[in-house]
């Protein structure tokens, strides 16, 4: 795993797909790839009422990665310093080796380059201190970019919020 | 790209856009950006829209164009609509656009020409919340905002707030949901909303009237209202009273199909946290024959909680006077023109229409007034970014209209239906590409906002502020646009606001007029605009034209067997008609699909994801839609997404995907409040040949 972490508030989430059109502008990609893709899941009754989510699926940056070592040109690599999984596209030669090898399916088709295209976290942006497209747009800010171990304290505290305002309703309603 | 105008900020290098994000100094917005906001660069760079001034060649229609020059263009236009307003006069133009920044310009230039006859969107969209907001507080909709950071319960009725969405509303109401707000959701269709929603009610379709007559009849039975605050601003309570007397729950339960418990307890939840309630008026209201009573019924819940005025309410919108701050100017109401004497072409304000808001008029006349020259020929019409051909229900009957006119000009972005049959297409630069007129936002908080120009234009294109003062040259009326540059425009727009100067801009992109919000006094200032200064539950407005505050409540009856009632309504991706070309949103949403209860479909034979055939009265059929068998509707509708069924080949991406909801809607109409009612018409569904 990298040493960042890409966190998705389900409960801020509303589906409206605008993180995929930040990346997808931000990177000139054309139709095809979709290097971070909302994948809905619902409606369905849960507890009475229709409930949806909404996951969203870019690259995990794994630890160790499928796509690389499967990758005979080592256009797919890791970034020593941070872990950031990313394709350099002058060693691409288009096998397709890394979308077979990847569970998730991250690696994308540019049918154009007649290269593979992937999420790379917009390294170029992380860079200059800036967050990936899809994160600095995200029109609920549901999703948020950090350090891994940051992001978790980030889910405690929002765990605990909500467990807190629960308690308050139970007290308070007693 | 959308008609919010969620400000945004917008990257260059070069002269070309690297980057757009929400303006990250606006609350509830800090560098938030839609699907649309970012597929802003796709649209700079299509080739698929209008790219020089074009002259019809072939038949209307038929795309076959030849490339003019702006002056060929320009002097083609004038001439024709010179000799026209000779023979017919000024008053056979008619100008249609969406409501827009540069609106006090193109009205203007109508007046100066003498044609009464400048309209808007607005009316197909919402005309009667329009006139019901007027009949009870005397003011517009437009005038209203709500305050969602501190609502403690939002009920909404079909307001698809986060499909149709706005970027800051549905933050601060995130914000609000975390600090404990409640959100009910009404609506016969399971959308996104709906998924968010701590109350959901699959509403039978029509049927929210009758709902809110029983949350009435319940609010005052219980005397759940805000007592100290109807008894100072409202009038005709008991007159109320007496008319919701027979609408029990147990009545809206048969007419809706929601449990009368439910109902009666959706009355003490709210009454619980009132004032900071919000019965949402509506974004589009335009739905049903009686769609005024049912947006007065919202209002009215509003009132009877207390909410008109409150934190966590609506508030009424402040400007630049209620800060102190001087006033705002424009052109068309800043100047003296030649009387006009005719009346509107549309019947708004008349004998048709005799209570919508004349100031934006009632396009869905435009075809019967085209046909019938009642009350005179109309030859002429000029559509800015207005889309009569699938914007106005019953479409086929409008293109009829169209072949009568002597002359149509298309000024716009896109290769849209009206461009396509247009005798002459004056392209308009995209948001990036021109500055436009400053925007006034009134509000709790009023503030001022510029438009830059980003980037110089791809293509050929010009704005329509300096569009439409080269045909005021050319037509001897250019005195009445007194500038060259938008610089001009902008100081003759501040020329009475005190202490606003250009460059206050620079740093934000907006300039505040209030550093703190605005609140009328609840106990004794605010200035409801009605004869009476309250807010009139028997409204004189309505009675003095003749009609009833309280018509008794006409049930809605099930669509026959085999018909459904069609439904339409927006998703997050797309900008009612405009983006269904844009590369990067076509991708995601290439196509509308026909929702219907598998019930429903089973009986027909239709499988999900299969092509079907959608049928309306009289005889209207759109071709070919995917069926999207669900459980999430309600059996008697069927709902397709807006403003597909493209003819337009130019825009190859979309052209022929999906069906036209417009071709399908009858032209019924509201005709006291003014909107058509566009979720009225019944259709039938049958698989594809």
């Amino acid at each position: 795993m990298s040493k960042y972490y890409l966190l998705q508030d389900q409960k801020k989430c509303i589906g409206c797909l605008s993180c995929e059109v930040h990346c997808k502008s931000n990177k000139g990609l054309p139709p095809g790839p979709r290097l971070g893709q909302i994948m809905p899941v619902g409606p369905k009754m849960i507890a009475g009422l229709p409930r949806q989510a909404f996951i969203f699926m870019p690259c995990f940056h794994c630890e160790d990665p499928w796509c690389v070592p499967v990758c005979p040109t080592k256009a797919m690599r890791k970034r020593p310093e941070d872990g950031i999984v990313y394709v350099e596209p002058a060693l691409c030669v288009g096998c397709k080796s890394c979308i077979t090898a990847c569970p998730w399916g991250a690696p994308q088709w540019h049918p154009e380059t007649g290269k593979v295209v992937k999420c790379d976290y917009c390294m170029d942006r992380v860079d200059q201190g800036l967050e990936p497209a899809c994160v600095a747009k995200c029109v609920t800010h549901c999703l948020h970019f950090g350090r891994v171990e940051d992001m978790d304290r980030t889910k405690r505290e929002r765990f605990a919020k909500t467990v807190a305002f629960e308690l308050e309703t139970v007290v308070s309603g007693r | 790209m959308c008609t919010v105008r969620c400000p945004i900020k917008v990257v260059v290098e070069n002269d070309d856009v690297i980057w757009i994000q929400g303006n990250p100094h606006v609350g509830g917005i800090e560098g938030a950006l839609c699907a649309k906001g970012s597929a802003g660069l796709a649209l700079l760079h299509d080739h698929e829209r209008p790219q020089y001034p074009m002259i019809r060649a072939g038949a209307r229609g038929e795309g076959k164009w030849r490339k003019a020059g702006w002056e060929e263009a320009l002097d083609y236009v004038a001439d024709r609509l010179k000799a026209i307003i000779q023979e017919h006069g000024g008053h056979s133009l008619v100008f249609g656009e969406r409501t827009n920044l540069n609106t006090h310009i193109s009205k203007t230039f109508c007046k100066a020409l003498g044609s009464p006859n400048h309209f808007t969107h607005d009316a197909l969209c919402k005309g009667s919340v329009n006139t019901a907001f007027r009949s009870l507080t005397g003011y517009t909709d437009a005038q209203m905002a709500i305050d969602y950071a501190n609502t403690k319960h939002i009920v909404l009725y079909g307001r698809n707030i986060f499909e149709s969405l706005e970027i800051a509303p549905i933050n601060n109401l995130l914000k609000a949901m975390d600090q404990g707000a409640k959100l009910t959701y009404i609506d016969p269709r399971v959308t996104i909303t709906a998924t968010k929603a701590h109350r959901y009610w699959m509403i039978r379709p029509g049927t929210d009237l009758a709902l809110n007559y029983a949350l009435i009849h319940t609010i005052l039975k219980e005397k759940l209202y805000d007592k100290d605050y109807v008894r100072r601003w409202v009038s005709g309570l008991n007159e109320l009273a007496a008319f919701v007397e027979p609408y029990t729950p147990e009545w809206a339960e048969k007419e809706t199909g929601i449990a009368a418990g439910e109902i009666v307890a959706l009355a003490r939840e709210v009454a619980e946290v009132k004032p900071a309630v919000i019965f949402h008026y509506g974004y589009r209201g335009a739905h049903h024959p009686n769609e005024i009573y049912l947006r007065r019924s919202i209002i009215m819940l509003n009132a009877l909680m207390g909410s008109i005025e409150a934190p966590g309410g609506l508030v009424i919108r402040k400007g630049p006077k209620d800060a102190g701050r001087g006033s705002f100017s424009r052109y068309d109401t800043a100047q003296e023109f030649p009387k006009i004497t005719v009346p509107r072409f549309d019947g708004s304000g008349h004998e048709a229409f005799p209570l919508a808001d004349s100031s934006h008029g009632n396009p869905q006349r435009l075809a019967y007034a085209i046909e019938n020259e009642d009350p005179y020929p109309i030859k002429a019409l000029i559509a800015n970014r207005f889309e009569p051909l699938q914007s106005i229900p019953d479409s086929s009957a409008v293109r009829r209209a169209l072949d009568k006119l002597e002359l149509i000009v298309a000024i716009d972005v896109n290769f849209s239906e009206i461009a396509w049959y247009a005798d002459v297409i004056l392209p308009e630069s995209i948001y990036l590409e021109r500055a436009d007129s400053l925007q006034l936002v009134q509000g709790a908080r009023p503030q001022l906002r510029i438009r830059r120009q980003a980037v110089s234009p791809r293509y050929d294109t010009k704005p329509a502020w300096w569009i439409l003062k080269q045909l005021a040259n050319r037509l001897d009326i250019g005195q009445y646009f007194p500038y060259e540059t938008i610089e001009d425009i902008w100081n003759f727009q501040l020329k009475d606001l005190k202490g606003v100067k250009l460059e206050d801009f620079d740093a934000k992109g907006f300039v505040a007029l209030s550093d703190k919000a605005l609140f009328f006094d609840r106990k004794d200032g605010i200035p409801f605009k009605t004869p009476s200064g309250k807010i009139e539950f028997v409204s004189s407005l309505l009675e003095k034209a003749g009609f009833p505050s309280f018509p008794p409540y006409e049930p809605v009856p099930s669509p026959p067997e085999g018909s459904f009632r069609l439904m339409v309504g927006r998703c997050a991706v797309h900008t009612h008609v405009s983006t269904q070309n844009n590369v990067l949103l076509n991708e995601l949403v290439p196509e509308n699909e026909l929702w219907i209860h598998s019930r429903a479909a089973a009986k027909l034979g239709i499988q999900d994801g299969q092509y079907v055939q959608v049928i309306s009265n009289p005889l209207n059929t759109n071709g070919r839609i995917r069926a999207k068998v669900t459980e999430f509707i309600h059996p008697e509708a069927v709902f397709m997404l807006h403003g597909f069924g493209k003819t337009v080949p130019a825009q190859s991406r979309c052209y022929q995907k999906g069906a036209s909801d417009a071709l399908l809607q009858e032209n019924i109409s509201d005709h006291i409040g003014g909107s058509p009612a566009l979720d009225e018409t019944l259709v039938q569904v049958r698989p594809a040949k």
